[in-house]
């Protein structure tokens, strides 16, 4: 399936999806509607840097830095992770400024 | 003196181990401006003096949230018909749990949704009937419906909830499946979840007024596939297809006791939400245990649980743990026999009289509805 998100494109998490904790079971969950999705480190990485400002390209360059990895990789990770919550219409997307 | 009396056991005897469940459907009321005849309530309706208070609902929240519930549906009857809705959101976000709200946008005023929204609804569904004034006054049982409903999603949109519609469909109403799926576009919505009608209850009532033919079910497949590509990333497409013209039953709940419950306007705990029609069961209730014991340790909850319990073909079969071999109210209804295989499966011995039956019923020459009412009072 073809990506739903460019480079350039700032993903951000639109009301109604948001980051909580699941006490009960010792993870972090991605709240929206009719849906509680459970997620790994790597997802809740990327989905803590979605600030609503930055690019996709910009996020990828930072945590490229932070964790000393390559930078396309964490960029195709990141295009093919939140694919499939734009799918879900659980992240949102807008043009940069 | 029982040994291991503390073991969860399903209806056979046999050790069970219950999960822990993510969802919770809070149905606050059964009072409903509507009477859609495949309303998914008991035909035997609680009344307003019966319904569990705002403090009541607080508790059974916390409960909830500490035995793992991460969402809750806070659904009806409409649940605008309690004057006190905005309190009972309120002790659900203070419990932690994110707040799905159901209804049918008949009675709630833009000024209350705005109140709604302060005490911290996350997401709104609202229910569709059918298309046009005609057709979705005539089904729900309400004129001006409609009406009501479009003005309703406008304010939704306005305030700026994640909108999702809830179309039921059935033979009356599934050639508009097209012009349902134009308007959750038009108004916005991230979500259209469309439901063919589950033949419970009231809607049992109703089977020659609503059975869709095999030929409908057919095209709303097609409709839903070629919908689902064209709208990617646009908006979701949840599916319950009609499946007494299925090969398989679908697995209903997850599985018997596995992800969710039910607890009903007077506190009854319940598995799903038809479970009252399996007569012989016993339901436990919030003011006389807490939620986790009743989870873990009733017999209600335990009664389906695991695949032990599970008679021929579903014991030997592949599937048991994809389907859970279907859905107890729906074997309850249709075998007469809650244990059973659901009749809908091909496997099930009464899978061909079941066939016949819902084809004779899909061409009954009849569109006359009996609504859903309370008795008498209410």
């Amino acid at each position: 399936m073809s990506h739903l998100i460019a480079p350039a494109d700032i993903p951000y998490l639109p009301r109604g999806v948001r980051l909580a904790e699941d006490r009960v079971r010792g993870i972090r969950v991605l709240q929206a509607p009719e849906r509680a999705m459970q997620l790994d480190p790597i997802g809740e990485a990327i989905l803590t840097e979605l600030d609503g400002t930055r690019s996709l390209a910009t996020i990828a360059s930072d945590l490229a830095a932070r964790y000393n990895a390559p930078e396309d990789q964490i960029a195709s990770d990141m295009r093919d992770f939140l694919t499939g919550l734009i799918e879900r219409r659980m992240v949102f997307l807008k043009e940069a400024a | 003196m029982k040994d291991q009396q503390d073991q969860p056991r399903d209806l056979d005897g046999n050790p069970v181990t219950p999960g822990l469940p993510m969802a919770m459907l809070a149905e606050v009321t059964h009072r409903c401006p509507l009477a859609c005849p495949y309303c998914s309530n008991p035909v035997e309706l609680v009344r307003a003096a019966g319904e569990l208070p705002a403090n009541d609902w607080g508790r059974v929240f916390r409960e909830a949230a500490a035995l793992g519930v991460l969402q809750v549906h806070i659904s009806g009857g409409e649940p605008g018909a309690r004057r006190d809705l905005a309190q009972i959101v309120a002790h659900a976000r203070d419990a932690g749990l994110y707040v799905n709200l159901i209804t049918s946008g008949i009675g709630i005023t833009k000024a209350r949704l705005q109140e709604l929204d302060a005490a911290g609804v996350d997401h709104v569904q609202l229910s569709l009937q059918g298309i046009r004034p005609d057709m979705a006054d005539r089904i729900s049982g309400h004129p001006g419906s409609w009406d009501k409903k479009m003005g309703f999603a406008d304010w939704v949109t306005e305030i700026g909830f994640p909108l999702t519609i809830n179309a039921v469909v059935h033979r009356q109403n599934m050639e508009r499946l097209p012009d349902m799926l134009e308007l959750a576009e038009r108004l916005g919505a991230r979500r259209i979840e469309v439901a063919t009608v589950q033949f419970h209850g009231w809607a049992d009532l109703n089977r020659k007024a609503l059975m869709p033919t095999r030929e409908q079910a057919v095209f709303a497949r097609q409709i839903v596939n070629d919908a689902r590509i064209r709208l990617r990333g646009r908006m979701v497409i949840d599916y319950v297809p009609a499946d007494h013209h299925a090969a398989y039953p679908k697995a209903c709940m997850g599985g018997w006791g596995s992800i969710g419950l039910n607890v009903g306007p007077d506190g009854t705990v319940l598995p799903c939400h038809a479970a009252q029609s399996i007569k012989w069961m016993r339901f436990e209730n919030v003011k006389e245990r807490s939620l986790s014991d009743i989870w873990h340790l009733s017999d209600s909850f335990n009664a389906f649980r695991g695949t032990a319990w599970m008679p021929e073909p579903c014991q030997s079969c592949a599937r048991k743990t994809v389907d859970f071999g279907g859905c107890r109210c729906q074997a309850m209804a249709l075998a007469g026999d809650a244990r059973a295989t659901d009749p809908v499966c091909s496997l099930s011995p009464l899978h061909a009289e079941v066939v016949a039956a819902a084809e004779a019923d899909a061409a009954a020459d009849t569109a006359e509805f009996i609504y859903r009412r309370m008795s008498k009072g209410g």
